[in-house]
Parts: C-alpha cells; structure tokens; sequence
C-alpha cells in the first residue's frame, strides 16, 4: 500500500468537508483496501467513516425501511425485519462473499464496490477503468466472468455485487450527502453502463457520501427467489444471478419483477417488459419471454458465449422457485 | 497523530495513537496507518498465531475476534480499531486449558500443515456466537470463508461439530463474566 493519512470524522458534514480528489471513504475496508494492495487505487487520505451515526435499520413514513451506509451486510441480511418482510435481500446478500467479510462489509461499501475484472485488477496490463483510453483487454482476452449485456467498445466489466441484485429489483432509493446537500437516486440511476466513461461505475459526484438506501413498503415477501449460479457453490462472484420477486392472484401475475447480476455493468432490468407479463398465468411460458426481453440484444465474446442460455434457464428457474413461496 | 520531519525538512506522517485489547490485555500502540491488523498482530506484536495466506481477504487464515465477531484481519487496518477489543487464537485457551474447540481440532485430528488452523479456530468460534448455523451442511455453508489448503475438510467439520455445545457454553460464561 502507497503510504497516506487518515481522518476519523465523527459528523457527516465533517466527512464530506474533509474530502478531497486525491481522498476515498474507507468503511469496511473489504474492497478498497484490496484494491490499494494491488496497486490499482492509490489515495493520499483515507477518511475513516465508521464512527459516523449511519448505523441503524429504521421504518420510513410510508411503511419501508432506511438501512445506514454503515449497517453491516451480517447485521443488515440477519435483521429480523429484512428476514421477515424482505427476504429477497437477505438472501441476495447471505449469498455473497464469506461470513467473515460481510461482518466488514457495509451496506455503502457494497454499492460502491468495483468490477471483479482480472485486467482491473492488475495495474500491469492496460484498462479503460482504471487508465482511460489505454485500452480493454479483456474483449480479446480472458472474459469467462465478463458481461453480455449493456456492454461497449471500452469496456466489458461487470458489476459483482449480489445485494446490488436484490436492491434493484426491490426498487430501493440510494440516499446521498454532498457538499451541495442531499439527493435520493433511484437505484435504477445509481449504477451506469460504460459507455465512453468506463472509469464511472456510478452516478455519484466527487466526494459524495451515501447516508443511507430506502426501501419502499412493497417487499415481495411471499414469492421471492435469489438464484446464483458460480465455480464453486459458495465464496464465488455469480457467473449469472437472478433475483426474482412476483406477486400472485391465485395462478396469475398481478407484479413480477426481474433482476440479473454478473451480466452487465450494472444490475439488469426491463420493467417494460416485466409490465407485458401482468395478467398472464404464471407459467414457464410466460417466464421464458420475459427471459427473452431481457436478454435481447445480449452478445458475448470467447468465453462467456454460455451466459446468454445460462441466464435464461436461470430467469425461468428463479421465476418457477419464486412461484414456490421465498427461497 | 504524531510527526517526523526528514532531513529536507518536509513533514511525513508517522504513526497514529491507538489503544486496543489484546487478547484481555489493554495495550497503547502507535501505528502507521497503512499497518493492517494482521500486521500489527505478526509484526508490532510478535503474535504470529495468526496467518498471513492471501492477504486479500480469499482463505480466511487471518480470521480473528473483533469485538466478538469473526473479520479478515488482513483486509482493515489496525488505526481503525481504536477503543477496541480483539481475540487471537492466541487468546482462546484460558492457561494450559485448551477452548473446546481446539481440544476437538486434536482430538478429531482437524489438520495436516496446520497454517489454516488458527483461523479455522476462531472463525468457528465466531460462527458458534452468531448461531445461524445448526445443519452440517450450513455449518459447511457459514465455514466456506475458512479454505483449507490440505483438504482436511471432513476432519476440521467433525470437529467443530462436537465442540458447539461446550463453545456455546463458555460464550454464555464469558458474557456473564463481562457483563
Ligand atoms: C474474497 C472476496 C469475495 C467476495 N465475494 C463477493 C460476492 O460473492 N458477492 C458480493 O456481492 N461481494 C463479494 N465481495 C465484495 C464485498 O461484498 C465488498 O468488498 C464489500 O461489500 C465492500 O464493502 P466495504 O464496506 O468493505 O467497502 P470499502 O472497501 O470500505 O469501500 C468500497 C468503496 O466504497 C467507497 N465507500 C464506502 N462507503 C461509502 C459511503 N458510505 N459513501 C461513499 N463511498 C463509500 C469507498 O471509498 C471505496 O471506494 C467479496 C470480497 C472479497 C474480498
Ligand atoms: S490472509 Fe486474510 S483472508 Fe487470506
Ligand atoms: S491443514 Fe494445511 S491448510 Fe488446512
């Protein structure tokens, strides 16, 4: 690690005023303190956010809960309230990492935490994320964990978050504090495609902190599913993941919503296609064209070609399991 | 924080004040703070009971007590601990007692280099205090962050099987006795 200074803010006005260009928020450390071993991110400040009051599970006016930035991902899936009335997420984030890291992990750690990318990861070779305009090696090389989706010319990383998966389909809010004041983000606009600014994982301006993610009252909980499909069966980034949530009048779909992980630079959604399907028998046929709409257009390169049928089977498995009840 | 100056004059950070509980014992240390907490356990301590395998948060060899809870101590740096109170496996047994769990990592023959072990120890403990887990197959699922480089697998399982009960048990004692 390159060496650098460190700040303990209590307040979070104080965390924002102390950040500078050159400076990261250290929460959990999980990702960023990887990141700075490897020497793909070299910060001359770390401002420690731990101490700041972003750590509790609170009910919002309208019937959701507001999760600190600080919750951690054990406190946050292990919550009664979440297990209870938001399974979906429990499940998405009990599917991630290992025990031991998700005691670190945050809840604005997750979000915020970078592409799985091997050319990313080694400083040695060029990358469009962490060198603009050195060029992407991947689309020629090694892209077995790459995505299929939302892809560009530039860049062909995805985002490897599990709990992202879960957000986006339970349509949360992303709470943030800049020097400029407060903004919510739709969790749909929180996450970017790559386009001509790989380097931008997100839509967050310089220096601003995420206080907090909202859920909205609406949770699924009846008929959920989070799949993943991974190497190795747990401790493994998803190849493909699915997280699935419907709502069900008798056999017919009355809401249905679908997000995919591991496939794209951002959690993946097509609520117009998800609205085509209300009405209809919740059937494998019904599934499979939802699993089309949202894999058309999907192309992929040397390795990763089997993600595009990999995906649909897991949709339509996800969907069918949903159907079941929460799993 | 505390300086130095170099001899062109220029200001470079030196060490941070921090006070953390070591295994019980309360101890003042300055630190850098890039230090992580597997360094300033291996390094500024000399308590090499805990393993440096990946550094990088893959194996699960560094697995210490935080405050309790089971972390990789090679992926937080040790400034951020100030104020608190740490358990290496250093500090399981209690004098020449073994904790139970390693009595049963013997007794099971839970190892053949021993390099995981330490941590396996303590993520086990750790995973005992959450009480998620109760199926051997869960057990498998909440151990996944612990690798064993040896396969010792079935062992390491057998192990941590018996020795739940009694580590749930002193769980239990050492609260009453903190409390
Ligand atoms: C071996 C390994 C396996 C893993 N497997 C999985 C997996 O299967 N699935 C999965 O989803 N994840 C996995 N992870 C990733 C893990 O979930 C993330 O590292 C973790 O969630 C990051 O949270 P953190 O609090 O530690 O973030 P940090 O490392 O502290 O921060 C990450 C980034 O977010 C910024 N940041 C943090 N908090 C805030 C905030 N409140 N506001 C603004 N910026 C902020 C930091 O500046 C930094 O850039 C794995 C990690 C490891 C090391
Ligand atoms: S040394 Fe920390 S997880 Fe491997
Ligand atoms: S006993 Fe050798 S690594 Fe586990």
């Amino acid at each position: 690690m390159n060496p650098f200074t460190y700040a303990r803010p209590t307040g979070i006005d104080e965390a924002v005023s102390l950040f500078t260009p050159d400076s990261r928020y250290i929460a959990g450390g999980t990702n960023l303190l990887d990141l700075m071993k490897e020497n793909v991110t070299h910060p001359e400040q770390l401002i420690d956010i731990t101490r700041l009051p972003l750590k509790d599970i609170e009910e919002t006016t309208d019937g959701g809960l507001r999760i600190g930035a600080l919750v951690s991902n054990s406190d946050l899936a292990w919550d009664a309230r979440i297990e209870q009335h938001y399974p979906l997420l429990s499940k998405a984030i009990l599917a991630g990492a290992s025990p031991q890291l998700r005691n670190m992990a945050t809840t604005g750690g997750n979000l915020l935490q970078r592409t799985r990318c091997y050319y990313f990861y080694d400083a040695d070779t060029p990358c469009n994320k962490r060198e603009p305009g050195s060029g992407c090696p991947a689309r020629d090389g090694l892209n077995r964990i790459h995505a299929i989706l939302g892809h560009s010319e530039q860049c062909i990383a995805v985002h490897p978050s599990d709990m992202c998966v879960g957000l986006a389909a339970l349509d949360a809010t992303v709470i943030v504090k800049g020097r400029d004041g407060e903004r919510r983000i739709a969790f749909a606009d929180f996450h970017r495609l790559p386009g001509n600014e790989p380097e931008r994982d997100n839509t967050l301006a310089d220096g601003e902190l995420v206080t907090a993610v909202e859920l909205p009252a609406e949770n699924f909980s009846t008929h959920c599913a989070y799949l993943k499909i991974r190497d190795r069966q747990s401790y493994a980034f998803a190849l493909v993941s699915v997280a699935a949530a419907l709502q069900l009048d008798g056999g017919v779909i009355r809401n249905v919503r679908v997000a995919l992980g591991g496939v794209a630079h951002k959690p993946w959604r097509n609520p117009e296609a998800e609205a085509l399907l209300v009405g209809r028998p919740a059937d494998k046929a019904a599934f499979g064209e939802l699993a089309d709409a949202l894999l058309a257009g999907a192309i992929g390169f040397n390795d990763n070609q089997f993600k595009i049928e990999l995906a649909r089977r897991a949709i339509v498995r996800a969907l069918s399991d949903a159907v079941e009840g929460a799993v | 924080m505390s300086s130095t100056k170099d001899h062109s004059g220029v200001t470079t950070v030196a060490t941070y004040p921090i006070a953390i509980e070591i295994n019980g014992k309360p101890q003042q240390l300055d630190v850098h703070p890039w230090t992580t907490l597997l360094d300033l356990l291996r390094e500024q301590i000399g308590l090499t009971g805990t393993k440096k395998g990946c550094d990088h948060g893959q194996c699960g060899a560094c697995t210490v007590l935080l405050n309790g809870k089971r972390i990789n101590s090679c992926l937080t740096i040790a400034v951020m601990h100030d104020g608190a109170s740490l358990t290496t496996v250093e500090g399981l047994a209690s004098g020449d007692d073994l904790h139970p769990m390693q009595a049963a990592f013997v007794k099971h023959d839970a190892f053949q280099c021993g390099y995981c072990t330490p941590g396996q120890l303590c993520s086990a403990v750790g995973m005992t205090a959450e009480g998620r887990a109760e199926t051997s197959d869960e057990l498998r699922e909440h151990m996944s962050g612990n690798l064993c480089r040896c396969g010792a697998y079935p062992n390491i399982l057998s192990a941590i099987e018996e020795a739940m009960p009694a580590t749930r048990e002193q769980l239990e004692r050492d609260k009453g006795v903190s409390r």
